[in-house]
């Protein structure tokens, strides 16, 4: 396949990825969005007026940029565990098997288009928040940065997940018992400098303490962490990922008989 | 020439050891259009998934036009075109962008492969349904769709699993000479198939698998020389009373007015007719009764069973 061919069948899988969500938006762009206006007239409007300040600033102000991190993660990584299951269990992703587009390109097919909705999903957040608190960009490098690769580091999980998933449960078990617990826990609604010692130092093992931090940071110019660390943590984790994942599909895990 | 599809010594064993295909070996020429055929689970659908790269091998060689698909797999899959056994598009997706998506991933540039796609979908009686989710096509219609998919790169081998399983008799008859049309455009043809009659009317070459071992591997014709005896359905014009009793031609009344007569194939029918006529039997039409290749298939599967058990006894 020369380098054209290949940009083809890479664009025809994000074409197709990007139609697919946008063909079932009121399943994938309507619920997180509404999701998350929930959670800012609850936690941001009416108790988070109680609340007071947080880290020094309105707590409707800090709970915004990890709102918006939070329907980044979970959009990236539903999109493309639903979509590669999806495919898996329709059969559909043979098409793609027995076509010369190499593993990379269809890796990297999927996550552009699990990223596509992550970051529209955040975008369309993003403007609805502004209608709850007013902001500011602190650093856009940053805060562009750290979204995009968040956004890439979770696509890249959900087709991990989406290889190894043998039915409808196991695409469902790492969201539930793995991803909403470290996002509730990752610093969304409250700053680590509220836990102990101790329960400080355990958060810091979550690698979406980091993301959200790092974004904030981009925002609001507050964080709990450097901002660079979580460049780093993301950066290795994203790399570690992709190679894992284009392993399994070199290897044709649970793809191939 | 390169050979359109060289197997050899092609062994898959799945897990629970279970061994689907016992090294073998197996040569299609270019423009052939070649029957693959054997019972459920003998190992068919298992060397086609091998061909196209959806089954990994345990060990031989599989070379299509001389492209090695462990080695070579790029050019080597831009050769194959699959339709398999089962249906396997997006449900959700339309007709139209099935076509074009799997284009795609073959390299084809988009304004190609829409012309491409409009070409296949109105070949295959389908344009008037090119928007519609596919999952509204009928069973047939699905069975088309999956053939101009595996068409849409233009293939020079096309591998067809079962294409005409569960599809009506006249819409059979029209994808056969569908496909008779791409064979004589020079694309090869491997056709697996449960219908015999379709494996004698299209191909020219084939092979019989069973257990997982090539146990025939031959022309159409030739088979057919292996044949001894064929049974023959006569319709009789007079009411018979009783059987007719024909000496070296077994004969069973079916009816008042019908007759089958086995006939051996160092035998003449003229003499058959001959003695019917002197015993005052006219015959108004004769048909055979079973499917010559059918009789063969069961023959051979059959000889190769009884071995298999020997061989275990």
């Amino acid at each position: 396949m020369t380098n054209l061919e290949k940009w083809i069948a890479f664009k025809t899988i994000v074409r197709r990825e990007i139609q697919r969500f946008l063909r079932i938006w009121p399943q994938t762009l309507l619920p997180p969005v509404i999701t998350i206006v929930l959670y800012f007239v609850i936690f941001g409007t009416l108790i988070g007026s109680r609340i007071g300040e947080m880290s020094g600033l309105p707590y409707i102000q800090f709970v915004a940029p990890g709102l918006i991190m939070m329907s980044v993660i979970t959009n990236s990584y539903s999109n493309v565990v639903s979509s590669f299951f999806g495919s898996k269990f329709q059969r559909n992703i043979e098409e793609l098997l027995v076509s010369p587009t190499p593993n990379w390109i269809i890796l990297l097919g999927f996550v552009v288009g699990g990223m596509c909705r992550g970051l529209g999903v955040g975008l369309i957040v993003t403007v609805l928040s502004l209608y709850f608190a007013d902001f500011s960009i602190h650093s856009l490098p940053i805060t562009i940065g750290i979204v995009l690769m968040t956004s890439l580091m979770f696509s890249l999980a959900g087709l991990i997940n989406a290889v190894f998933a043998r039915n409808f449960d196991d695409i469902s078990i790492i969201p539930t018992f793995v991803l909403t617990p470290l996002t509730y826990l990752g610093g969304v609604f409250y700053s680590i400098e509220l836990l102990g010692d101790f329960w400080s130092k355990v958060s810091m093992i979550n690698p979406v303490l980091y993301m959200v931090n790092a974004f904030r940071y981009g925002i609001a110019g507050i964080s709990d962490i450097p901002a660079y660390w979580a460049f780093a943590m993301v950066g290795l984790f994203s790399v570690l990922l992709f190679f894992v994942a284009l392993h399994l599909l070199e290897k044709g895990s649970r793809l191939r008989s | 020439m390169q050979p359109a599809l060289a197997i050899s010594q092609l062994n898959k064993t799945y897990e629970g050891n279970f061994q689907a295909l016992k090294g073998i070996s197996l040569e299609v020429q270019p423009g052939d259009f070649f029957a693959l055929l054997g019972p459920n689970g003998a190992g068919k659908s298992t060397t086609i998934g091998i061909i196209c790269s959806l089954v990994l091998k345990t060990s031989g060689k599989v070379r299509i036009f001389g492209c090695d698909i462990d080695t070579d797999f790029s050019q080597a899959k831009q050769y194959v075109g699959v339709v398999p056994q089962e249906f396997n598009f997006n449900q959700f997706e339309k007709p139209i962008d099935i076509l074009i998506n799997q284009a795609g991933y073959f390299g084809i540039p988009r304004e190609i492969a829409t012309e491409r796609a409009e070409k296949y979908l109105r070949q295959l009686g389908l344009w008037d349904k090119s928007h519609v989710p596919s999952r509204t096509l009928s069973g047939g219609m699905k069975r088309r769709l999956m053939i101009g998919r595996a068409l849409i790169h233009e293939p020079k081998l096309l591998v067809l699993d079962e294409p005409t399983a569960g599809v009506d008799i006249e819409l059979r008859r029209s994808m056969w000479d569908f496909l008779r049309e791409i064979n004589a455009q020079g694309t090869t043809i491997i056709l697996t198939t449960h219908y015999l009659e379709e494996a004698e009317s299209l191909c020219r070459n084939v092979a019989i698998i069973d257990h997982g071992q090539i146990i025939q591997n031959t022309s159409i014709r030739q088979l057919l020389q292996q044949l001894n005896k064929e049974l023959f359905v006569l319709d009789i014009r007079e009411q018979l009373d009783q059987c007719p009793c024909i000496e070296g031609y077994p004969i069973t009344q079916v009816d008042d007015h019908t007759l089958e007569v086995e006939v051996e194939k160092s035998q003449s029918i003229n003499e058959l007719f001959d003695s019917l006529s002197q015993a005052g039997i006219h015959v108004l039409s004769m048909r055979n009764k079973t499917n010559r290749l059918e009789e063969l298939f069961f023959d051979l599967v059959e000889k190769n069973l009884s071995g298999a058990e020997n061989d275990q006894s």
